[in-house]
């Protein structure tokens, strides 16, 4: 640990995150119809912010990470994510 | 490649990358592919730019900042370096945007494939210089708007065509791809990171902001651009060019050129003319 | 300690430097030709083709390209090394505050020569003094043998965990990398013994990762700087304690941040840096021996600029000469103008006189260094600045 806390240069731990985007989107995507778990919106996603619940075979979103672009609501094949509007600051 | 086979693992997250930003969907694409024995060279652009100021670290995997002209040079320098250490099962990828490879960057690109690298130098191609604000680039396609070729005037000039200036250094692998075939870019990083030497693989990445269109629609409009044939999914290995997926459908490239601002100043007959130059590239 | 087995060779001073690049035993060398560095690296590619030396040859397209891979190689966890000159380390300037800035501990070697336009291939020191603002750690050497020692050194330096900077190694051209001397070549045990593997602090590790390189805003970018400046000033120490051992192991010094020639009771200066010091030597000499008091002040370390030992060493003269093989052009030599800097607040300072020559690689002969003692002699303290061109 000494050592972390010595490195000079402008250097960062991987992965630190102190902002998420989540706090950009002003609408949110909601599964309104039935998931077929084709995965579409999983790859699409810029954020990485789907998440695939297996056991449920449907997916689930992760807001705190989601901006909201609707990439997923437009490539769902059978229409079933719907986009609503939220207060925005991913609530 | 299947989806459901795809590592569930996200490696890259929270970039401050506009919303439906193809680019960020590519770099997430990228080191899903490849996996944590990965290292990433990312200079001025969209990715390292946009994102990467301390405090924010969104690559999960080892990642550097690098001089805008200089990634073939880096990837040279860390391959050799994890080569000396007995470690070259670690991926080296540059992460370059199209005015790092086919501008400024071009000339380190050619050092790089020239020295017999082993690492994958990545094109992500918004066609524009895009986080100063969309000035135009060497892949810049003919007929866009953009700020230092502003509506009416456009880019006069064609796309400089990456894939075969790499193929003229006798690369041993090549490609070209889009983020609308997610599998089809996540196998070519795969049979890249086989190679042993150096390798280019070419995604478009549409852009929402630079390009006009709804943040929604960046997979419909790579699709538009595959299908109306202004962009082709191909390999070069073997000496050979080759394509990986004819689309199953045409579409005008009215069609696509419509969809998005920066090409709304062109007459009919200037689409024409581009039209009529896509139908001969496909014969 | 080991029985020392050198070995002494008639070599040039370039090839001292690419035995003293084989001995430190860097893992990647990328460089491209330019005059007159590039001997030490055809001798580098020789010396890995023939089996004496293990190391990767980068063949890079570019300077800018040469300094990137070498820094790539330190992010791989490696020791690299490379040598240019003039256009190639002007080519290379925005990697070398890359370097600096990003705490990356390379060693180059600068055969120093007059840059562009007017065009010339021979030497004087302005491309290395034009890079003084980078970062990097410049030491200026006399004769081969201290170029040879000095590379060795500059490894355990830059990669001291207290520094963690860059070094450049200035050689001045052909007069310095084209003469050849007899040169003790130390033994690969003996340097063992003094320059242990890298042990780098950070590096690209999938098992540990981080980003690197990074940007910053503001106050964290100026959190990184006033880093920088005290690893850079801090340095002076490290320069002083690694003369120091190498002296202890190899017998050789240097004299550490300046090296003061017959200074007792000398009136008058001479203030220069490199090969033209060895011809000063002889001119100090020569006049001390028909009773003037005169001394030589070989200002080796130039950054960090050694504030505190120039201001002992000047002040106790009532002249310093300065000769610069540079120009800022628009006001004097960089040397002159720091020395001036370093001597600020003393009452009653010693005069400065100027003298710019050995530009373009015009030779500095001893009647030249003469004269600009005899001006000095001839100044008083508290006397106003004087510039001169001497080279017509």
């Amino acid at each position: 640990m000494k050592k972390e806390k010595s490195i000079p240069g402008p250097v960062q731990k991987a992965g630190t995150r102190p902002t998420r985007m989540g706090t950009w989107s002003t609408a949110k995507p909601v599964l309104k119809g039935k998931c077929s778990f084709c995965l579409f919106c999983w790859i699409f996603c810029p954020e990485g912010a789907i998440i695939q619940d297996e056991a449920n075979r449907r997916v689930r979103f992760d807001f705190e990470d989601c901006k909201g672009c609707g990439i997923c609501v437009r490539e769902c094949p059978t229409k079933a994510i719907e986009m609503v509007e939220t207060e925005g600051n991913n609530q | 490649m299947k989806l459901k086979d795809i590592d569930k693992k996200e490696y890259y997250q929270s970039a401050y990358g506009c919303a439906g930003c193809a680019s960020v969907l590519a770099a997430r694409l990228t080191v899903k592919a490849l996996g944590r024995n990965s290292v990433y060279v990312v200079p001025a652009n969209c990715i390292s730019t946009v994102s990467c100021y301390y405090p924010q670290a969104p690559f999960f995997v080892p990642f550097t900042v690098m001089a805008f002209a200089a990634t073939g040079a880096a990837c040279s320098g860390i391959s050799a370096g994890f080569k000396r250490r007995g470690r070259e099962d670690i991926h080296v990828v540059g992460f370059s945007g199209d005015g790092g490879t086919a501008d400024i960057g071009i000339q380190a690109l050619s050092g790089a494939i020239d020295c017999g690298t082993k690492f994958i130098y990545i094109c992500y191609d918004n066609e524009a210089y895009m986080n100063t604000g969309i000035q135009r680039s060497g892949l810049t396609p003919y007929g866009a708007a953009t700020s230092t070729t502003p509506a009416p005037c456009f880019e006069n000039r064609p796309k400089k065509d990456m894939l075969r200036i790499v193929a003229a250094h006798d690369i041993p692998y090549a490609a070209t791809a889009c983020t609308s075939y997610p599998l089809d870019y996540m196998e070519k990083v795969v049979k890249a990171s086989k190679v042993n030497g150096p390798t280019y693989i070419h995604i478009l990445t549409p852009c929402p902001t630079g390009w006009g269109f709804a943040p929604d629609e960046s997979i419909e409009i790579g699709r538009m651009a595959v299908e109306s044939g202004v962009w082709k999914l191909m390999e070069f290995e073997n000496g050979q060019f080759h394509t990986t997926y004819t689309p199953k459908r045409t579409r005008s490239v009215s069609e696509y050129l419509a969809a998005q601002t920066r090409f709304r100043h062109l007459s009919p007959e200037q689409i024409a003319a581009i039209q009529k130059e896509i139908d001969a590239s496909r014969g | 300690m080991t029985a020392r087995m050198p070995v002494k060779k008639y070599i040039t001073a370039n090839e001292a430097v690419a035995q003293a690049a084989k001995l430190a035993r860097v893992d990647v060398v990328a460089a491209y030709p330019i005059t007159p560095q590039t001997s030490i690296v055809e001798k580098i590619a020789q010396y890995i083709a023939n089996g004496e030396m293990d190391a990767d040859y980068l063949k890079v397209e570019s300077e800018h390209s040469a300094l990137t891979a070498c820094m790539g190689a330190r992010m791989a966890g490696v020791r690299a090394f490379t040598s240019t000159s003039s256009q190639g380390l002007e080519y290379m300037h925005e990697m070398l505050a890359y370097v600096a800035g990003g705490r990356y501990p390379l060693v180059l070697v600068n055969v120093c020569r007059s840059v562009a336009l007017p065009w010339s291939i021979w030497g004087d020191q302005q491309d290395a003094i034009q890079q003084r603002d980078t970062g990097w750690i410049q030491i200026f050497t006399e004769t081969g043998q201290e170029a040879l020692d000095m590379v060795l050194q500059a490894y355990r330096i830059a990669e001291d965990h207290r520094v963690l900077l860059p070094v450049m190694v200035c050689l001045d051209a052909f007069i310095q990398s084209h003469t050849e001397e007899l040169i003790e070549i130390p033994d690969q045990k003996t340097v063992d013994s003094f320059l242990p593997p890298y042990d780098a602090v950070v590096t690209l590790d999938v098992d540990n990762p981080y980003s690197i390189s990074v940007g910053g805003f503001g106050q964290q970018y100026a959190h990184w700087r006033a880093e920088q400046q005290e690893a850079t000033e801090k340095a002076q120490q490290i320069i002083l304690e690694v003369g120091d051992e190498f002296a202890r192991i190899f017998g050789r010094h240097y004299g550490g941040l300046i090296e003061q020639y017959r200074c007792d009771g000398a009136e008058a200066l001479l203030v220069a840096m490199g090969a033209c010091t060895g011809t000063a030597r002889d001119v100090v000499d020569e006049m001390r021996d028909e009773g003037k008091a005169v001394g030589l002040v070989k200002v080796r370390a130039y950054r960090p600029f050694p504030v505190a030992s120039l201001r002992k060493a000047i002040s106790l003269a009532k002249a310093a000469a300065v000769l610069d093989r540079d120009c800022s052009w628009g006001y004097e030599g960089a040397l002159a103008t720091d020395l001036k800097g370093a001597l600020y607040g003393l009452p009653n300072p010693p005069a400065v006189l100027n003298f710019i020559g050995g530009l373009g690689g015009a030779d500095v002969p001893p009647e030249r260094i003469k004269y600009m003692l005899e001006k000095a002699l001839a100044a008083k303290r508290g006397d106003t600045p004087h510039l001169e061109f001497i080279d017509r």
